[in-house]
């Protein structure tokens, strides 16, 4: 008894000798918010500033992006520099190209992971958490590895020159997504699955009507995810669409720097149009593209 | 004895169905894993102990290409350059981006903004940023020139002073360090409270507090990002090229100051054809990035798990 009150006296006369300095202490505590408030609204500036360049580049006539010093604001914006970059290339067929191209991978991954993570949470095999542990190891294998052999199998098929090896792969599932699906399956109990299953219920019946609508924000990341993955892959269209139709935004930006190194006015409005659906998608789904990245990151 | 008999026999049953159930499930994923890694990984093996160009049947060399690869100058150059970004640039990238979340970790205000912000340049495609650091670099009116010219200071070649670079391939490297930022902030934010405010009774500064308590907490999350980098920048690619390459079909910047490991297997496989030659390459980046994480793993008693965490 009296070692305890011993105790609480010396404890709380600490506080007592440490509030002579709580005042100091609170003070210095707002001296370094403010600090860390001011250098992070200079970081902030010079992480946004590109952007307004770029935007700021794109609406100035070809003379005022050499004039010195450099147009801070373009005194009159040429709009019309947008037409003339999406006439220079072929712009918005390079889009579509991108675009049904991700809508076919976005497809395909998010069904083939959400059965294979089914297969590897909620179905009790022998052998599984062995299975799973080879899969999830095939995740640090530089993909430089298969790059070749993949590339002669896909000649041999008569697939280069066609989209189909940036899109039948994602088919078959990937790792990444499946490691993020199969961790948010486990987290609903196993009683939901199970009183279903002994009603007679098939595992698409139990995935489809109990797994799916707990798991639409699950899904929706991944769908994010895999957007914006395939919006930006370059070394994949560059090696198999060797077919300029076909062309993605990624690749035809790139190619319009490479024939057009003059006119920064047009490859920053082909630029700033190419950012376009990321930006817009990014304000609508900031919340699930935060959480999903941290989630993925976190407990990858 | 029957029943207990029909008891196993259903149970076995019930097994074997499940076992059914789950492969059939699985199925993708095994199918693919044949299909796209371990076919492919075992063939390219093959490949790099020959000659082959894809017009013409491959032809065994044994260790040629291996041999050649070391007396390669160009292979020495690319090796040296991505070791560099690998152990440089990821240290100047990794402590930029804690120091930054460390900072959002202040609970200051428009946190949410900020996260924004710096996430903004992850979520741009990678061609147009690297087109857009173009003309940030370009030597005559280029922002950075522009604003040196500003203060006074002469211009410098970003891309196309050879010294240069690197640190400016650097620099456009941590505007889009957003991903990790967020990955540390998520971090910080799961370090317990309780031993921070007992420390700041025991009078620690904020440098103690996070030397002591907030680094250790978060070495798994450094530890994991260190991975992960790690196997990315020794696959470094896209941005490099976009900065680098040309109209004739080059990359890799003034003195092949940028060329970088997986630039130069491109070059091989897909301009030159050299299939077997790019195969060893391939696979002596394996070998390394195989040995670096070994050593990074064997490295890690500085990595804190919490109790409650194992």
């Amino acid at each position: 008894m009296s070692v305890q009150t011993g105790t609480v006296l010396s404890s709380s006369s600490t506080i007592k000798k440490k509030s002579l300095f709580y005042l100091g202490r609170k003070k210095r505590e707002q001296l370094g918010r403010t600090l860390a408030f001011t250098i992070m609204c200079v970081l902030g500036f010079f992480y946004a500033f590109p952007f307004y360049w770029t935007l700021n580049t794109a609406l100035k006539t070809d003379k005022q992006v050499y004039t010195w010093p450099p147009t801070i604001f373009p005194p009159t914006p040429q709009w019309i520099n947008f037409q003339l970059a999406t006439d220079a290339i072929p712009f918005w067929s390079y889009m579509r190209n991108t675009f049904v191209i991700c809508a076919l991978v976005i497809i395909g991954t998010v069904v083939s992971c959400t059965l294979i993570a089914y297969g590897f949470s909620r179905i009790n095999f022998k052998g599984r958490e062995a299975l799973f542990i080879v899969y999830l190891s095939t995740i640090m294998l530089p993909s430089q590895v298969t790059l070749i052999p993949l590339y002669i199998f896909y000649r041999k098929l008569g697939w280069v020159g066609t989209i189909l090896p940036l899109v039948v792969p994602s088919y078959f599932g990937s790792v990444a997504y499946v490691f993020m699906l199969r961790q948010f399956f486990r987290t609903i109990p196993n009683e939901l699955s199970d009183a279903a299953f002994m009603d007679g219920a098939s595992d698409f019946q139990i995935l489809w009507q109990i797994m799916l609508p707990l798991c639409r924000p699950a899904l929706a990341t991944i769908a994010l995810l895999t957007f914006i993955g395939t919006y930006q892959d370059f070394l994949g269209p560059l090696i198999y669409l060797t077919n300029q139709a076909e062309w993605t935004i990624a690749i035809g930006l790139n190619m319009f720097k490479n024939m057009n190194y003059q006119d920064w006015q047009l490859m920053m409005a082909a630029s700033a149009l190419s950012m376009m659906p990321m930006l817009i998608l990014y304000f609508f789904t900031q919340r699930t593209l935060i959480q999903g990245i941290t989630l993925t990151g976190i407990k990858g | 004895m029957a029943l207990s008999a029909s008891t196993v026999s259903y149970q076995k049953r019930i097994a074997r169905q499940k076992m059914i159930r789950g492969l059939l499930f699985i199925s993708p994923a095994i199918l693919g894993f044949f299909i796209f890694t371990l076919i492919p990984v075992i063939t390219s093996l093959y490949y790099s102990f020959t000659n082959y160009n894809i017009l013409q049947p491959e032809r065994w060399v044994g260790l040629d290409n291996y041999l050649s690869l070391f007396q390669d100058d160009y292979f020495i150059l690319s090796l040296k350059n991505t070791l560099f970004m690998v152990v440089i640039g990821l240290s100047i990238h990794l402590t930029f981006d804690l120091l930054v979340a460390l900072l959002l970790n202040v609970k200051i205000r428009g946190i949410s903004i900020f996260r924004t912000i710096f996430y903004l340049p992850t979520i741009t495609p990678v061609v147009a940023s690297a087109v857009l650091w173009l003309l940030i670099f370009n030597g005559r009116i280029g922002l950075l020139n522009s604003a040196l010219n500003l203060v006074g200071i002469a211009p410098v070649g970003w891309l196309t002073n050879p010294d240069w670079t690197k640190p400016s391939y650097i620099l456009m490297g941590m505007w889009a360090g957003g991903q990790t930022i967020l990955i540390f902030l998520a971090g910080l934010q799961d370090v317990p409270t309780e031993q921070l405010e007992s420390a700041e009774l025991d009078g620690a500064g904020a440098i103690a507090k996070t030397w002591n308590i907030t680094l250790p907490s978060i070495s798994p999350v450094i530890f994991y990002l260190m991975v992960l980098n790690l196997i990315g920048y020794f696959q470094i690619f896209t941005d490099a090229w976009v900065l680098t390459s040309t109209r004739e079909g080059g990359a890799g910047g003034p003195a092949n100051s940028l060329l970088f490991y997986s630039m130069y297997l491109y070059q091989n496989a897909f301009q030159r054809f050299k299939m077997g030659y790019a195969s060893s390459q391939a696979w002596v980046l394996l070998i390394i990035v195989l040995i670096a994480t070994f050593f990074l793993f064997r490295s890690s008693g500085w990595v804190y798990y919490r109790s409650e965490d194992r």
